[in-house]
């Protein structure tokens, strides 16, 4: 059977995270197609054809999947899902949202952000906010599966899939788009980088993000922060790492005024080389680090900044 | 309006559960146990829509075993005004909760069914969604904003990029995020007023609905212990080790 990969894109440009899902399909083995649906989406869909492995790209182009409403984005893949064995999305804010309702049009359950293939219906993924990791098998006729991007590196580039297009199902004219505040960064995706830097609450305020974010210029790094530093408003919730905001895995990871609950934990700690600054030698962060700095952080960023 | 919550009974989440010697399952045997964060947000918000007169009632529903009777309580001491407990067997998949949820929607009708995004014990982030579809609702998910006016919920969502808000027609779903609201304290008077609330109980028999799983679990293993790290007493020092011993920084 086929394996049936859902896109994630912005109408003009693939998200890098969808190159991750399709190398989750590999594992799983088969035909692999993915859907791009949106509007005027002819550049994604050239995208998504020069994947590795991909053999045919579904390309729906209609005004109301423009920004990817659950709705009606599930009813477009329930249409063609069962013509596929697996059908797969990234376990981002999209894909968590429309997904199971896929899951729940098909009848079937869904596996929610697996991050190991055992087999073609065996699956790894964390529970517990990352403290534990469960084997599971789907008995489903269709998986429907999502997929954390950074437990599979991303497949290449030297694909050459045909594309068709795929008919829009009407619009469901329950829910629509009323607006959007993104953030705006010239630094790395948080989810992609090889560095991050992150801050919580011993950070204090908003401006004393400046400390972090000269490190992180100097370092090519993103910036993420602790779920208190959020809630203080000393940044964005799209900064959030932990079980319920963003899981990244970068090469390093540098965790200043973080205590290390265990759901900031869950979101950071399959980065390869962790640091920790933290004034206090008793915080949990200090378990997980592979090098602690017990340091007042506004003493050692400033040095830090200099010593890079 | 009528307002539906769903709340799960988990372990409470300042616990570091373990993993059963046997690998069969965590171990849940005296760890304490809690509402669901996410579930107690979606309390909080039904309550105060209550209180700012959009709702005229509040019905929570849990399902699982006989004493997440304490959770429905504890939403009723928060001003859940009846409640309903499904007991089943084993815990139930998420896509036989929605099924459940779906038989309730029928029966109360509810303008809005507010949820909790995720359970913190298994970390599905699915049934609000699988409601949605399976009822032809549609959903706000990861809600850090509800606005109720005329027919209509904005709800503004906590997405990768930033946020974003959707205009739902009512009947709606939500799912909350944590950010929506900051649960109050429970007090006691409450406590023992929410005694005498109304509770029915009830099974999935009750609701023609078959509890099955298609989905099993084969094995649960702790994760990869991380070695243990060293500590640096300086800046210089981490910046050489990162260089020298790490090789993360050139
Ligand atoms: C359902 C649920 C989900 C959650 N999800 C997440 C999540 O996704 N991500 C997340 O991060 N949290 C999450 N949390 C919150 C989590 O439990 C913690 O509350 C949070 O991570 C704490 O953030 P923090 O470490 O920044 O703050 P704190 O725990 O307050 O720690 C601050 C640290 O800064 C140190 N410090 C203070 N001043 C200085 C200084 N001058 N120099 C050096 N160090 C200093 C202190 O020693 C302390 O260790 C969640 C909680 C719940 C209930």
């Amino acid at each position: 059977m086929s394996i049936l990969v859902i896109a994630e894109h912005n109408n003009s440009e693939l998200a890098p995270v969808t190159r991750n899902v399709v190398a989750a399909a590999q594992q799983i083995g088969g035909d692999i197609h993915v859907l791009v649906a949106g509007k005027s989406t002819d550049s994604v869909a050239e995208e998504a054809a020069k994947i590795t492995g991909v053999t045919k790209v579904l390309n729906s182009v209609a005004d109301h999947y423009e920004h990817a409403l659950a709705e009606n984005l599930s009813n477009l893949v329930a249409s063609v899902a069962s013509d596929y064995g697996h059908v797969l999305a990234a376990a981002t804010t999209t894909g968590k949202n429309f997904m199971p309702r896929v899951a729940a049009l098909m009848d079937v359950e869904q596996v929610s952000e697996i991050i190991a293939v055992e087999s073609a219906d065996t699956f790894k993924r964390p529970i517990y906010a990352g403290n534990a990791i469960a084997t599971v098998q789907s008995a489903d006729p269709i998986k429907v599966l999502t997929v954390r991007g950074t437990a599979f590196e991303p497949a290449g580039l030297d694909g050459s899939a045909s594309i068709e297009s795929l008919a829009a199902q009407e619009d469901a004219g329950i829910s629509e788009f009323v607006g959007e505040e993104l953030a705006v960064s010239d630094r790395p995706e948080l989810t992609a980088a090889g560095v991050v830097v992150s801050g919580g609450r011993g950070m204090q305020n908003g401006d004393n993000f400046e400390l972090l974010y000269k490190v992180a210029d100097k370092l090519g790094a993103a910036v993420g922060a602790s779920r208190a530093a959020v809630d203080e408003g000393f940044v964005p919730n799209d900064m959030q790492v932990g079980q319920t905001g963003k899981i990244v895995a970068p090469e390093l990871y540098i965790a200043v005024g973080i205590s290390g609950q265990i759901q900031h934990l869950a979101g950071m700690k399959d980065s390869k080389v962790i640091v920790a600054i933290n004034k206090d030698e008793e915080a949990p962060i200090f378990q997980v680090a592979d090098y602690g700095l017990v340091a007042d952080l506004f003493e050692a960023l400033p040095e830090l900044e200099k010593a890079l | 309006m009528k307002i539906l919550v769903p709340v799960k009974r988990v372990v409470d989440y300042n616990v570091k559960v373990r993993v059963k010697a046997d690998q069969s399952d965590v171990d849940l045997a005296n760890v304490k146990m809690d509402i669901n964060p996410f579930c107690d947000i979606a309390v909080e918000e039904a309550v105060r829509l209550k209180e700012q007169g959009v709702a005229t009632e509040i019905v929570v529903v849990s399902i699982g075993e006989a004493k997440a009777e304490e959770q429905i309580r504890r939403a009723m001491a928060i001003g859940a005004d009846r409640g309903i407990l499904i007991t089943t067997e084993a815990p139930a998949s998420s896509l036989t909760v929605a099924k459940l949820l779906k038989a309730i929607v029928a029966e109360e009708e509810p303008g809005l069914v507010i949820l909790g995004k995720q359970s913190i014990d298994t970390d599905n982030n699915q049934t609000g969604q699988m409601l949605g579809a399976l009822t032809g609702m549609p959903q706000g998910t990861f809600a850090s904003k509800v606005e109720v006016a005329d027919n209509k919920v904005n709800v503004t969502r906590e997405i990768d990029g930033g946020l974003q808000t959707v205009g739902l027609t009512l009947p709606a779903i939500v799912t909350t995020d944590l950010r929506l609201n900051e649960p109050r304290y429970v007090k006691l008077p409450d406590i023992m007023k929410a005694k005498r609330k109304p509770l029915d109980k009830k099974t999935p028999a009750d609701y023609g609905v078959e509890e099955k799983r298609s989905v099993t679990t084969l094995n649960v293993a702790p994760p990869a212990e991380r070695e243990a790290g060293i500590t640096v007493s300086s800046v210089e020092e981490l910046v050489e080790k990162l260089k020298n011993e790490a090789k993360v920084l050139s």
